[in-house]
């Protein structure tokens, strides 16, 4: 069962609404205990960094993901503030994140890159080291909406699962390479790619 | 859900959710859902937004009745991406940077409905669903919008909507060299060659369709359709 973690964040509805119409077991799960039961994870959002992360450690939803996520080892999948929160601290706020993949979350270098911000509408992807199949079957060149303005800045190049193109190459998509992924795109949004991706999430 | 020729003879075209699991199969790229009874009815109808947005597989931009901050913030919260306001951004041009403050500049889209002022050769703004006209050129509309801070503009051509006869270009151009911020133009497309025109005239702007979208043949039959151009 998928559950689709609640912390207060958006578009829970439209991503339970997909899973439904794949009849692929679900629920939206906001309980520490109901967490445990799950099989895989979705960290959905729209939202603030630290009001994200206050609200994940705030309600014993973190040691639950920890201990199934981390130690476990289920499959994770994180979405825009959803994937920024894997990191380990973000400009954006003053707590740390949860540290699953080394990188930090910094505010995409507009003036550098001559864009504005923030980066809003469709745009193709790169798909890198894709060991996890997470993107069989995608059309890079659709690509996927996105709506962000800021980044995840990943120390190593070996957690790049895909990159985007604004003003400049930008990190979109990072893994653990094992159980871990985070989107920084909205699949929920994304129409066929999109339901791609949380067909694929299901079945790793 | 209805679909008017120069804003009269609303014609029936169908149930919203219906629309927007059809254009969940063609894969649309964006879709604006103007409520052009909500003023009347007294503000958005949630209930029906919350189901679209479930359904929707596509970025959302919702236009109707809105009139403070919080209403957008709600319209956002619920899985949509951005608010569209006319009436009150003419009436009250300072509610544009009040809804920015609550959702971001970028979700605060500014729709304009124009019609040809044959005395001045501008362009005149209306309001009220095309019943009054306000004093104001579409160019000095433009520039106050902007500074009040509103992230995107949809332009409508009253006289073009529903003709299906093309996008009018000189209104398109007058615009663009204008206007820095995002622009899309809706009213007179009939066919994808159409949006080609527009974009190969005027660079990139979004390319708006209702009635091709809508209506198939000369006795405008409904078919909700969508190639991708």
């Amino acid at each position: 069962m998928i559950a689709i973690v609640n912390y207060g964040s958006g578009n829970l509805a439209a991503i339970s609404n997909i899973y439904k119409q794949m009849n692929i077991p679900h629920a939206i799960v906001k309980d520490p205990v109901a967490l445990a039961n799950a099989t895989r994870y979705i960290l959905p959002g729209v939202g603030h960094f630290d009001y994200t992360m206050r609200t994940i450690k705030k309600s014993g939803m973190f040691d639950a993901l920890q201990e199934n996520v981390i130690v476990k080892g289920k499959p994770l999948l994180g979405i825009c503030i959803g994937m920024q929160v894997l990191a380990n601290s973000s400009e954006e706020g003053d707590c740390s994140g949860l540290g699953w993949i080394p990188g930090r979350v910094r505010r995409i270098q507009a003036e550098e890159r001559g864009v504005r911000l923030p980066h809003m509408g469709w745009n193709s992807i790169s798909i890198g080291r894709d060991i996890m199949g997470l993107f069989k079957g995608v059309d890079e060149t659709l690509g996927f909406y996105f709506l962000h303005s800021y980044y995840f800045d990943a120390v190593s190049t070996s957690s790049v699962l895909a990159t985007t193109d604004y003003g400049g190459e930008l990190v979109c998509g990072v893994t653990n390479m094992r159980n871990i992924f985070g989107l920084q795109f909205h699949p929920e949004k994304s129409h066929r790619n999109g339901v791609i991706v949380f067909r694929n999430f299901a079945l790793i | 859900m209805i679909k008017t020729k120069y804003f009269k003879d609303p014609k029936y075209v169908g149930d919203p959710i219906n629309a927007v699991k059809i254009f969940n199969e063609k894969e649309v790229d964006e879709l604006i859902l103007l409520d052009i009874k909500a003023w009347e009815k007294g503000g958005p109808n949630y209930n029906l937004l919350e189901k679209i947005a479930v359904e929707s597989r596509m970025p959302l931009c919702y236009g109707g009745g809105v009139t403070n901050p919080e209403q957008a913030l709600r319209i956002i919260n619920m899985g949509f991406e951005k608010v569209s306001i006319s009436r009150a951004a003419l009436s009250t041009p300072d509610i544009i940077g009040d809804i920015a403050s609550k959702i971001g500049n970028q979700s605060v889209v500014v729709t304009l409905d124009v019609r040809k002022n044959p005395i001045t050769s501008g362009y005149s703004v209306y309001s009220e669903n095309g019943t009054k006209r306000m004093q104001l050129d579409l160019i000095d509309a433009c520039r106050t919008v902007i500074k009040k801070g509103a992230g995107e503009l949809v332009v409508n051509s009253i006289d073009q909507e529903g003709e299906m006869k093309g996008y009018d270009l000189v209104l398109a151009k007058m615009v663009s060299t204008e206007v820095s911020i995002p622009i899309t133009f809706i009213g007179g497309a009939g066919k994808t060659a159409d949006m080609a025109k527009l974009i190969n005239e005027v660079g990139v702007v979004g390319a708006g369709a209702g009635s091709m979208f809508v209506f198939k043949g000369p006795f405008r039959a409904v078919l909700i359709s969508y190639s991708r151009p």
